[in-house]
């Protein structure tokens, strides 16, 4: 499968101190920038702001441009194993999905999802997974493996520009209330919640970090801090880490629930993996 | 190499027995009393070295003050947070009573929902990591350094 690659002739960067715009992928009508209004109803925010947005000229400058954006190497990994039979049913993905740039548009902007048969939300890593052991009868991947960051690098990538749209009514209520408590939780030593940093004091810094909204479209991200793509739980365990919690597991269902409720509170940002941050 | 690193060691030990000896007196994190905002006894019954808390004002591995707050006398390092406001004149404008309450436990002095955590305070669950456990982020000594080197810190 190729993977589409586009790179931008001109950078809108604006003087300093202005908002800078403009994706160089197409985005829907209505979506045109990494500020968007909450739309979601008890939104704790007025604005919502890509990551993208509190990052250097030269970091949005290196995920702006797909030939330079060092997460396009797992995009294209992900591409080859899209196509790649694996397993007893001898299946690819392709063999179900067909093309991915039609099927998977829109998924990768709506997960996590309720799942009736595991009576539970899976996101797009539990998601990928399931198919491999229920359909294709093929061992799952590892988290962080790179074949499971490479997949979901892959068909995230398909939905780019999408703005993500997740679901918290009925079954899902009671794992957003869940992911909004962990948010609102202070632990660790240094007895910080998500919400301490990130929704009181987003744009300012610690030390040499600029602290985002903690906006979870851009994911897998490619860090350059890791040097490599990483997938939002990752994330998460990193921040538990520095303020000396005892992270939750990757694919656990704390960090299942949190995903649900910071991919909620980026409702109407358009998805942008693989993005590249700090 | 390994005869000197034994040493090292030993060595190591041997001042922390002195060290803890001498502070017979200092004050558990647990039994702190903070009334209206201050915090009036040193946490270690003598007053702190401001050479020793300056050092501890900027380095990443212990008080890290220097992540949220500037602080003009440090200009030489690089990348001061401004979460919080800057020290500079702290001295004239708290008391070395409060300075060492919101040091010891911020959330008594700017309420509950204040982002600074509190430096020499111990959790019962919320998940701390098992190497920080029972432990506060600065021993009664790195605290009483820290203030005696916010007390120079002040207006010219």
């Amino acid at each position: 499968m190729m993977v589409k690659r586009t790179k931008i002739a001109v950078l809108s960067a604006a003087a300093a101190g202005l908002v800078m715009s403009g994706y160089a992928f197409a985005l829907p009508e209505g979506v045109d920038t990494v500020q968007v209004t909450a739309t979601a109803k008890d939104h704790p925010l007025d604005e919502i702001y890509s990551g993208w947005h509190f990052r250097t000229p030269e970091t949005q400058a290196l995920q702006q441009d797909d030939f330079e954006n060092p997460g396009f190497l797992w995009v294209e990994q992900g591409a080859e194993l899209w196509e790649t039979v694996d397993g007893s049913e001898q299946k690819s993905c392709a063999s179900c999905h067909e093309d991915a740039a039609d099927t998977m548009a829109t998924a990768g902007a709506q997960m996590p999802k309720w799942n009736e048969a595991l009576g539970k939300p899976v996101n797009l890593e539990q998601q990928i997974n399931l198919c491999r052991s229920e359909r294709m009868g093929a061992k799952p991947w590892k988290w962080e493996s790179s074949e499971l960051l490479s997949m979901t690098a892959f068909v995230r990538n398909q939905s780019r520009g999408t703005p993500v749209e997740v679901q918290i009514g009925g079954p899902m209520t009671p794992w957003f209330e869940k992911g909004k408590d962990l948010y609102n939780t202070r632990v660790g030593q240094l007895d910080l919640a998500c919400v301490n940093c990130h929704q009181g004091y987003y744009g300012q810094s610690i030390r040499a970090d600029r602290l985002s909204q903690g906006q979870s479209n851009g994911f897998p991200t490619y860090r350059l801090k890791w040097q490599k793509i990483g997938s939002l739980h990752r994330r998460f365990k990193g921040c538990m880490d520095q303020v000396r919690a005892e992270p939750y597991k990757v694919g656990s269902d704390e960090f299942l629930a949190l995903e649900l409720y910071v991919n909620w509170r980026g409702q109407g940002l358009p998805v942008e993996a693989p993005a590249v941050r700090q | 190499m390994g005869h000197i690193h034994t040493a090292g060691f030993c060595l190591a030990i041997f001042l922390g027995t002195v060290t803890a000896t001498a502070n017979a007196a200092t004050i558990e994190p647990q039994d702190v009393v903070i009334r209206d905002a201050e915090v009036e006894a040193s946490l270690t019954g003598s007053p702190g070295d401001p050479v020793e808390g300056s050092k501890w004002f900027k380095s990443r591995k212990l008080g890290n003050c220097l992540a949220c707050h500037g602080n003009r006398d440090q200009i030489g390092e690089p990348f001061h947070g401004d979460i919080g406001p800057p020290l500079d004149g702290v001295a004239d404008r708290y008391s070395e009573g409060e300075l060492r309450a919101i040091l010891v436990n911020a959330k008594s002095v700017f309420g509950p929902e204040t982002i600074m955590p509190g430096f020499y305070r111990v959790f019962d669950g919320q998940r701390v990591r098992e190497e920080f456990q029972g432990k506060p982020v600065l021993t009664a000594t790195q605290v009483e350094d820290v203030i005696a080197y916010l007390k120079t810190l002040k207006e010219e």
